[in-house]
Formats: C-alpha cells, structure tokens, sequence
C-alpha cells in the first residue's frame, strides 16, 4: 500500500491531494503514518514501531491499520 | 519588444464590475500590472455607472462608458475611435461574454487604428456557445450534459419529464439555476427568459466536483498556458469565492484537446463538473479569462500578459509547469467615493 507520489504531506498531519483539491486533516497518530508511508517504509515495519512503541494489542493494531487503509483509500490517496 | 517598451502601455479593458458575480477586469489589470508593472496604463471601458473599478484609479487610470452590445458594432467602433484619440490606446481585452461579437466584428478596423486585440473569430464564438455545446462535444467526443432549448412553459415541462430533478436553467449569456421543483423551473425560466433573452437552457444536472480551467489558446491548436482550479467556497450563484490550483493531467488534455478542435484564439475558462466516475463534463466554455484568473498567476502562469504578447504579434513560448495548491480567497471591500465621481461618469460617460 503506497501513498500516492503526488500527494503532499506535513509533519502536522494536513493533508493535500494536488489532482483533486481534496485535502485532509489527521491527528498526530495519522501524521506519523503518512510520514513513514510516503518514506516508503514497509508496512509491516511501521507496524512493528508502533507495537513497540504504544501499548496496544497486535489484533487490536491489525483490525485499526485496516481501517486506516481503508480510510486512505475512500480518501482516493492510495496509488491503485 | 523590451521589458521597457511593455511598460509604457496603454491597455483598455472591459469587466470592472467587481462585485459578487463580478467580472474579469479587475483580475485582468493586476495581472497585467504584475507582470509589466504600474506603470501601464490601464484605461476602463464600462456600461453601467456603479462597476467598482471605475472609482478605483490606483488600477484604472480613466473610465469610458460604451454603449451596451444591442446598440451594435458601429457605435462600439465610434465610441472606441474617440477613446483611443483620447488615450491612445495599443491593446483592447473583453472580458465579456455578451460583448464579444461585435468586438470580434471590429477587430480589424481596430487593428488599422493600431489597436491590437487577441480574440476568438466568430465561429469559435459559437461552437461553444451554450445553445451549441452539446453538438459540439457530440462531434468532438467530449461529455456534455444533455440540454433542452426552451422557448415556452410547455419546453420547460418536456425537459423536467426528460431529465427529472434536480435540472439545470441557464441564461443565455449568464446565470444558472439547480432547481427542484417545476414551480422553480418555471420561474427561472421566465426570469431567465426576462434578462438575457431567448432561448433559455435546460441542462441535465451532474453531481460532481465543480472544476473551471483558465486557459490560453494561440490560435494554432495549442494552448500557451492551462491551469485548473477546484471550487473551494460556492456562492450562491455559483460563482468560486474560494479556490484551489489542481493538477491533473486529464484536465490539461481536456483543454488541449479543446484547443486541437477549435484552434481557439485567446483567454477562455472551462466550467467542468467530474462526476464520481471521473467524468469530466464540459458545463460551459466562457470565451474569455475568468474572474480568478490573477490565480493563475499566483502559480506561475500569466496568462492575460501572455494574452497581450500574443496580440502584439510575439511568439510566447507555452507555459510549462505551475503550482498546485495556491488558493485564492475572495473578499469584499466598500470603497469610498464622491457623489462627484458617480455624477462625473453619469453624465459625461467618462471619468
């Protein structure tokens, strides 16, 4: 799962689709995904520092990244 | 021509009604101004006494009122002569729709005044008109919504059982209605009918995101600049007050491929509504730069002062790349004038 190249990202979480003018406004957490994902960082990695870094369940983590992947993708911000 | 001879001159344009459906102007002088400085001088060409830029002289050095459209194109010529024995003139811009048939008309005995202009001719002026448009994108592929010619109540009826509710009503030269309910079509219809005349529209309506284009065409089937800008904050007449710069290569083919069919020559803005399969509908192609076009400029591509390039004969290479995500905000300002200023312009037509 790949953000879109174009899709531009900051440190704050805001988000900026150029193509559609659509843009997105994510908490802290959605931030420091989109960072690692745009950095090209594999996702089971970015799983792994989170279990490692916040006191959550790996079945727990699993059902949220889904969500979150689904999330990019309704936002049309996944490369197809 | 020099950086310096740019700068000494003397551009007339139309559209200084800046006001909450304003026209081009007032965009179009800033850009020329960014683009060859104050010095310019930029003289008003105006129908009604209240468009704001006539009593803003830090843009508008002089304001000339000309007769409207219906009154023909040799009292436009007539006036025009006068002005330009006046002022001088190098270059005329329109920036509206209505005006532009009897500009296009005097265009060459403009030129042999030495008045150089960068129109559309009168066959590109009515390919895209409204009352053609469907025709057009048939013949050229593009996707247009289905349209209705209305004439009377009874076409007004025949378009809502063909194309149900919500429908779209348009004037012949401006405005346009979403309306829901018959009694809505109706009176829109009726107002429509009133103010621009006939045959008013009805269009199928598209859901979507609404998306204009301000483009350039040099007359040779190529475009010199393209830039597309989604609709951030809709008035209700649907006018952007706020915008956004995008970027999406579908958008810049679709005006290229505009360009390649009509050979257009000037400023024009594409009204695009992308539908949630990623259509994109032509609603309209209005044949002059837009009232955000100075957004453009914002990211990279001056268009009205590759416009007057082009009018002086220049070749202007195309513009390459701009930046997306420059936002325009639009806003409202009471500027302040003297009974004076309005009685000036009022009686004597020039102020």
């Amino acid at each position: 799962m790949k953000i879109k190249s174009n899709i531009a990202t900051s440190e704050n979480g805001f988000i900026f689709n150029p193509a559609t003018g659509d843009s997105f406004s994510g908490n802290a957490m959605a931030a420091q995904l989109l960072l690692a994902m745009k950095s090209g960082k594999p996702a089971e990695d970015i799983k792994k520092d989170i279990l490692e870094k916040y006191n959550v369940s790996a079945d727990q983590l699993e059902r949220d990244w889904d969500d979150w992947i689904a999330q990019l993708k309704e936002a049309n911000l996944l490369e197809t | 021509m020099t950086a310096e001879k740019y700068s000494c001159l003397c551009i007339a344009v139309t559209g200084l009604n800046a006001n909450d459906n304003p026209g081009p102007g007032m965009a179009v002088i800033r850009s020329l101004k960014a683009a060859f400085g104050d010095g310019i001088k930029i003289i008003g060409l105006s129908y009604e006494s209240l468009e704001p830029g006539i009593y803003m002289h830090e843009h508008v050095k002089k304001t000339y009122q000309i007769p409207y459209p219906t009154e023909g194109s040799t009292a436009l010529f007539n006036r025009l002569t006068y002005v330009h024995q006046q002022e001088n003139l190098d270059i005329i811009i329109p920036n509206f729709d209505s005006e532009l048939f009897n500009f296009i008309k005097i265009a060459p005995q403009l030129k042999r005044l030495g008045i150089a202009s960068f129109l559309p001719s009168h066959q590109q002026l009515a390919l895209r008109d409204k009352l053609n448009l469907k025709d057009f994108g048939a013949k050229y592929d593009f996707h247009v919504p289905a349209d209705h010619k209305l004439f009377t109540s009874e076409d007004v009826k025949r378009a809502a059982d063909e194309f149900n509710f919500p429908m779209v009503i348009k004037g012949k030269f401006y405005d346009a209605y979403i309306v829901y309910t018959i009694d809505q079509a109706l009176k829109s219809f009726h107002q429509l009918n009133a103010l621009w005349g006939g045959p008013v529209i009805a269009q199928q309506f598209i859901k979507g995101t609404e998306i204009n284009i301000a483009a350039l065409g040099n007359g040779k089937g190529n475009n010199t600049s393209i830039v597309a800008m989604r609709k951030l904050y809709i008035t209700e007449k649907g006018k952007a007050w706020a915008g956004v710069t995008i970027k999406d290569p579908k958008l810049l083919e679709l005006a290229d491929s505009f360009a390649r069919a009509t050979h257009w020559q000037g400023g024009y803005e594409m009204e695009i509504m992308k539908n949630e399969d990623g259509d994109l509908y032509i609603l309209e192609v209005n044949p002059r730069f837009p009232a955000w076009i100075y957004l453009a400029v914002a990211a990279g591509h001056n268009q009205p002062a590759a416009l007057v390039k082009m009018a002086l004969g220049e070749d202007v290479t195309p513009y390459g790349d701009y930046q997306a995500g420059k936002l325009f905000i639009r806003y409202s300002w009471d500027h302040i004038a003297d009974i004076a200023d309005f009685q000036q312009i009022s009686v004597f037509g020039e102020f």
